[in-house]
């Protein structure tokens, strides 16, 4: 596969997963745990750099770790979870600061921009199977709690009186964005992961009423951003400074806000 | 430890910890972590960016505080918060990719913008330092009962003239002006930290506003002084021990906070 | 004399739909009045627009012959569905100072002016022993008696309540109104109460305002809660029934 093959591909996993987790973060109120997992997850590829595994396991398993810590002291009203997910990314963030210590070669900065920035172009092609098992467990276990998520959303008292345990569900869920949220990170960067969740999904819940048409319409929208800015990166290396090519996250992230901006812009009409 | 370029390093950091410890009290109070995470760290991308342009960092750091506190006061009365500050983050992270796409090389100012480069504070610094937190300070003093009100009451506050996005306004300019404070001495990453943990620690144990503010100010200042001085005696990084004890402080409280309401409730019968 | 609250022909379109439809109502210092309606009349809007919050499309909102937005510090509110954070740091003595001065600039300044003032309020509402528990964690009868503080603290003439009898029992509910009724009859402060049920307050109003789709009629008791006249408001037959001490209105 070309990189270029291989950047289309990871983000058209990356941008169908983002739909359905991202409507529901954005309807629960947990764009910030969302965001906060991504930067936590830099912690565990600093680990699994040091530790010389795979960096994306590094990533996976300290997200859960992270998103169990979250869930545990967070609770169930606004602000307590506010906090929680605050004291737990700058615990992580501590955490990352110590393993770049140590790890003193300089090539470590450079691997904390990427994790940060994300490069779409550098994929190795044995990712893509990875990245689509990844999702396709983010899928299915957001697809398994879909009504008890919306239901609890409705009214966590809902939710109770229908046998159904709203933090058992508000876990198995940040399960499922911590997954969505790794494979998105250490892909395409941890600024993009937010801008795909994040984005999109706030736009549609603009437009459409019904959840699985706002998840449909984030997904595309999702796509259609990720196309459109590997698109213009490519079409970049022709452009000043000549063959340096801007990056993908720049483009993504402004036609995120663009679809953002429109979708505000048709609301009030 | 105290002596020759120490004293800079010091009145920085306890400058820094003092702002941080009191505006932290509203970020707590209004379950505002995200803003306080998105602020520095996307003020922090400006900087890089300004410095591998060429630019002052100190312009771009201020431009990019500004910038991010209007957009999240502005996006905030069309979206839910958490949508506000995470499109804001991502917007400034995406440019300052841009302007690390761009520019020339790369700049050891980087990761001290991330980090901190709390040991190696200049005399001059120190001066931008002190000016930048008595001007946080000011707001801050000046804006504090309309801010409170608002974040307890919005609606009893709006009608005596309390605009919900007046408050939330004052509340952010203190935001931009703490992390132009704060960015260049402790970096973006622990910004959030001495936002987010000591003042949370704080409202487990006291009961009224200002003996909480002053609290969290103290912890904070506590925070900042054990971590320059075992960074300096330990060589162990600044980012590490001020995530890591803010951490530790706010476990501590929860427990003791915890064990004293078991305690009364218990008493009460 | 110029009454303390006066709506003239208040009419309200919001999103397209008119909410308030022509609304008259005018309130004297220290009457009681109720303003009774089921969800969706148009109460909140018309506290709104009482509050100068909300401009009207059409009509005048004065509040002691001016303006209702130049008068605001005349006004005391008590919001609907207040929730309070049980972490906040914040006395119940706080927060009944932050109904006196939490528009100022600067920071409270504890002086014995302000203490008596705070200390005045919350004895007014029945709530003196609450003044030292943190306000988050209130039962809901003893909220709303400090939001009854909070809001007279200022020493407003006309007091502007949004449901507060919602979520409390019959006792608290009758203890709530007993104590809006003394700050009427001993301070001279106008009261106007939104409810959706007007059983609690039948004994202590001195006017009732009774809303149904946008459209209001006020009077005394004797007058507006009549068969005829709410039929009228409703725009279709309705009944209104009295059971022992209570009424009822039923549509027909």
């Amino acid at each position: 596969m070309s990189p270029l093959v291989t950047a289309l591909v990871v983000g058209a996993v990356v941008a169908a997963v983002s739909g359905p987790v991202g409507v529901f973060m954005v309807a629960r109120g947990q764009s910030f745990a969302g965001h906060a997992l991504a930067d936590a997850g830099t912690t565990g590829g600093a680990a699994g750099y040091l530790a010389g595994v795979n960096v994306l396991y590094g990533f996976v398993a300290f997200n859960l770790v992270a998103a169990a810590a979250m869930e545990a002291l967070g609770g169930r009203r606004a602000i307590a979870r506010d906090v929680a997910t605050g004291v737990v990314l700058g615990a992580s963030l501590a955490l990352t600061a110590l393993f770049l210590h140590i790890e003193t070669s300089t090539a470590t900065t450079g691997a904390t921009v990427t994790v940060l920035f994300g490069s779409l172009f550098s994929l190795a092609p044995g990712t893509v199977p990875v990245v689509a098992a990844l999702g396709a467990v983010s899928l299915a276990l957001s697809a398994l709690l879909y009504r008890p998520l919306l239901l609890s959303a409705v009214h966590p008292d809902l939710a109770r009186a229908r046998g159904v345990h709203p933090g058992l569900v508000g876990a198995g869920y940040l399960a499922a964005l911590s997954l969505a949220v790794s494979l998105s990170a250490v892909t395409i960067g941890a600024i993009l992961s937010t801008a795909l969740l994040v984005g999109p999904a706030a736009a549609a819940l603009h437009l459409v009423r019904r959840p699985a048409a706002a998840m449909a319409l984030a997904s595309l929208a999702a796509l259609a951003c990720t196309l459109g800015g590997v698109g213009l990166a490519y079409a970049s290396y022709h452009w000043p400074p000549a063959g340096r090519g801007w990056p993908v996250s720049f483009f993504v992230v402004a036609s995120v806000l663009l679809v953002y901006g429109a979708s505000l812009a048709a609301r009030r009409r | 430890m105290f002596s020759g370029f120490m004293v800079d390093t010091w009145e920085a950091a306890s400058v820094v910890a003092v702002v941080a410890g009191l505006a932290g009290f509203f970020v707590v109070a209004r379950g505002s972590a995200f803003a306080a995470h998105a602020l520095p760290s996307g003020a922090f991308a400006g900087a890089a960016g300004a410095s591998l342009l060429g630019v002052s960092t100190t312009l771009g750091l201020g431009v990019f505080s500004v910038a991010g506190a209007a957009a999240i006061a502005a996006l905030g009365r069309q979206a839910r918060r958490d949508v506000a500050a995470a499109l804001a983050i991502v917007a400034m992270l995406a440019t300052g990719s841009l302007f690390l796409a761009l520019g020339n090389g790369y700049a050891g100012e980087v990761d001290s913008l991330l980090f901190g480069q709390v040991l190696g504070v200049s005399s001059a610094q120190v001066e931008v330092t002190a000016a930048l937190g008595a001007a946080s300070l000011a707001l801050l003093v000046v804006s504090w009962r309309r801010v409170l009100w608002s974040s307890v009451l919005p609606e009893a506050a709006a009608a005596r003239g309390v605009s919900p996005g007046a408050a939330d306004a004052s509340f952010l300019a203190v935001l931009a002006l703490v992390t132009a404070t704060a960015v260049p001495v402790v970096g973006a990453l622990l910004v959030f930290s001495l936002l987010v943990a000591p003042p949370a620690a704080a409202r487990q144990l006291a009961g009224r506003p200002g003996s909480a503010a002053l609290l969290g100010t103290a912890l904070a200042l506590a925070t900042v002084w054990a971590s320059v001085a075992l960074s300096y005696e330990e060589n162990l990084p600044v980012g590490f021990v001020v995530g890591a004890l803010g951490a530790l402080l706010y476990a501590a409280a929860r427990l003791s906070a915890g064990r004293r309401g078991r305690a009364r409730r218990s008493g009460c019968g | 004399m110029t009454p303390l609250l006066e709506l003239e022909g208040v009419t309200v379109t919001l999103g397209g739909r008119v909410v308030l439809d022509g609304v008259n109502l005018r309130l004297a210092d220290g009457q009681f009045t109720g303003l009774i309606g089921s969800n969706g009349a148009g109460k909140t809007t018309l506290l709104r627009v009482a509050l100068g919050l909300l401009t009207p499309q059409r009509g005048r909102v004065l509040i002691g012959g001016q303006p209702a937005r130049r008068r605001a510090e005349l006004v005391g509110y008590v919001p609907q569905k207040v929730e309070l954070d049980p972490d906040l740091p914040l006395r119940v003595a706080d927060l009944v100072g932050l109904g006196l001065d939490g528009h100022r600039l600067g920071l409270p300044m504890p002086s014995r002016t302000r203490a008596a003032r705070v200390a005045e309020a919350l004895e007014a509402a029945g709530a003196a022993h609450l003044a030292g528990q943190r306000a988050g964690r209130l039962s809901g009868g003893e909220q709303q008696r400090v939001m009854i503080a909070h809001a007279i603290v200022a020493r407003p003439r006309l007091l502007l309540l949004d449901e507060p009898l919602a979520n409390l029992d019959l006792p608290s509910a009758k203890a709530i109104v007993s104590v809006l009724a003394s700050v009427a009859a001993e301070r001279g402060v106008g009261v106007l109460i939104s409810a959706h049920d007007m059983n609690p307050l039948l004994p202590v109003m001195d006017q009732v305002a009774y809303m149904a789709d946008g459209r209001l009629a006020a009077g005394s008791t004797g007058e507006v809660i009549r068969s005829e006249v709410l039929s009228e408001l409703y725009g279709h037959p309705v009944e209104v029934i009295h059971v022992r001490d209570r009424v009822l209105v039923v549509a027909g």
